[in-house]
């Protein structure tokens, strides 16, 4: 089986934000939709601060909340673990955001630009389909698979690797299949402690963050 | 330990997807109490009639809420894990039913009336799991929250039936009993739900449900108060009648209101967090080991 996750070393992240701008660029998401986040958070009391930067979306859970509430079954899981929208089903209900403990959903009402009038790319790129209903993260789900009938590996090849990963310049993001023991994400877990976000919630989330080395 | 910033307010639902769950619950409640009190006549058919212009109000809150409206028959695709698409259809149902309740003969009265308090019923349930399945917001997902809607959906419509009741000749003590017992129960079961909601939300998110509580204490002791006054000291039919329906206006309101602030107002997600701080440096080797 295969398994694709997304694993963010929390110690290499400096929150450039890079990764928004390429999945910006990559999923032509309107102003104010951000598939990949980072949050900047910051914690403690003066002069005792800490902060990190933490890359959020859409986690790709082994039981996703957003799946089973989803009245229209327009929300589909795939084998490999992909969580995907219809938008041709989806009645843009919303039960899918509130289901959700990531906040990774999205739902845009009227077509939006950045400079008000469309630019020429926005113009080209703008999809009807996706107004007025949930849209998040898909992992870049088209790359992947034309990767895959390349016969390219994801998370190895850039060309079958999601564009957030892609132009991470601290190295921070990394995807590929949790089940193969020797994948890259695979051995980034094995060799660094690690947590899921909301994991008592049960959902299994397919993001990793990394926090530190190994216990020696 | 958990880290991160604090959690707000969602804004995916707003006062029209609450519409459906005061309408809806209130509706739902005053046919499964008018069904159960087996009145006939006039104040049957007013009740049947304002319990589904209630719940029909509700239904049109969401379709107004919904992005894409004309393929709102989509709803219904996924009755095997989703609450939603199981209180769409039960609705055609319940509208069916309760029609033939309000305009069939007499077989079809005794049939349809325990039908239709058993698909409003439902109805009402599947509301309260709609809500208790949104992860996302914590003060929603809490077990409680399923018992709370259902009572204070039944207490609303004992409220509502009790506005009614005076202009056919009044209700039945039985009735005001049941009532007061609905109120109390909705309030023994709101008090268990803040309790437990109140050692794990934060204090943003727990002052936003203090904030609903006072509707929910208001539609639910004062009442309650009023009814146990009355029965306890005996008053003149006129002042009797009006406090009757103080109560019953009570009841309503404050269930509504109640739904509409737990929705639009006391809806905070869990914002995000982290078990771990990332440890970055180069760690001493004879230092322990990190963990925040």
């Amino acid at each position: 089986m295969t398994r694709y996750v997304m694993v963010a070393d929390l110690r290499r992240c400096v929150g450039c934000q890079t990764c928004t701008a390429a999945c910006k660029h990559a999923n032509a998401t309107p102003p104010g939709v951000q598939w990949r986040r980072v949050i900047d958070m910051e914690f403690g009391e003066y002069p005792d601060v800490k902060r990190a930067f933490v890359p959020v979306g859409c986690q790709h859970c082994d039981e996703p909340p957003c799946l089973a509430v989803c009245p229209t079954t327009a929300t589909k899981k795939r084998p490999d673990g992909i969580v995907t929208i219809d938008y041709d089903l989806c009645i843009g209900c919303a039960y899918c955001s509130v289901a959700c403990p990531y906040q990774a959903r999205y739902k845009t009402e009227r077509a939006t630009f950045a400079y008000g009038r469309p630019t020429e790319s926005e113009s080209k790129r703008h999809d009807e389909a996706r107004l007025a209903v949930a849209t998040k993260c898909t992992f870049c789900v088209e790359r992947i698979d034309a990767g895959l009938e390349q016969g390219l590996t994801p998370g190895v090849d850039p060309a079958a690797t999601p564009a957030c990963v892609n132009s991470c310049i601290a190295q921070a993001l990394a995807f590929g299949d949790a089940d193969d023991p020797d994948s890259n994400v695979s051995q980034l877990l094995a060799h660094n402690q690690h947590f899921r976000m909301h994991e008592e919630l049960g959902t299994g989330p397919g993001f990793h963050y990394l926090w530190d080395a190994e216990a020696s | 330990m958990s880290f991160g910033p604090n959690p707000w307010q969602q804004k995916s639902w707003d006062w029209r997807a609450a519409g459906n769950f005061i309408g809806g619950g209130a509706g739902c409640g005053l046919l499964s109490i008018t069904a159960v009190s087996g009145v006939q006549g006039g104040l049957r058919q007013a009740a049947i009639v304002l319990a589904l212009a209630l719940v029909s109000l509700g239904l049109l809150g969401v379709w107004a809420e919904i992005g894409r409206p004309w393929r709102a028959i989509n709803v219904m695709f996924n009755p095997r894990t989703s609450w939603m698409s199981r209180e769409a259809a039960l609705a055609p149902l319940l509208m069916a039913v309760s029609g033939l309740w309000l305009f069939g003969q007499s077989w079809a009265v005794l049939v349809c009336g325990p039908l239709a308090a058993l698909l409003a019923l439902a109805f009402l349930y599947s509301q309260a799991r709609i809500l208790q399945a949104s992860k996302g917001i914590p003060a929603w997902r809490e077990p409680l929250t399923v018992p709370l809607l259902v009572a204070t959906g039944l207490a609303e419509g004992a409220g509502l039936f009790c506005l009614l009741a005076p202009w056919w000749g009044g209700a039945s003590p039985m009735l005001w009993a049941a009532f007061a017992g609905l109120l109390a129960l909705r309030f023994m079961i709101g008090v268990s739900w803040y309790a437990r909601l109140s050692r794990q939300l934060g204090p943003r998110p727990l002052q936003a449900v203090n904030r609903a509580g006072h509707a929910f204490n208001a539609g639910s002791l004062l009442p309650l108060a009023i009814l146990l006054g009355l029965l306890m000291l005996p008053l003149p039919p006129g002042w009797a009648l009006a406090l009757q329906l103080l109560a019953g206006a009570l009841a309503v309101l404050g269930g509504g209101a109640f739904k509409f602030m737990l929705i639009t107002r006391a809806g905070f997600n869990q914002g995000f967090a982290l078990t771990h701080l990332p440890v970055r440096g180069v760690r001493p080797s004879s230092a322990p080991s990190r963990s925040p």
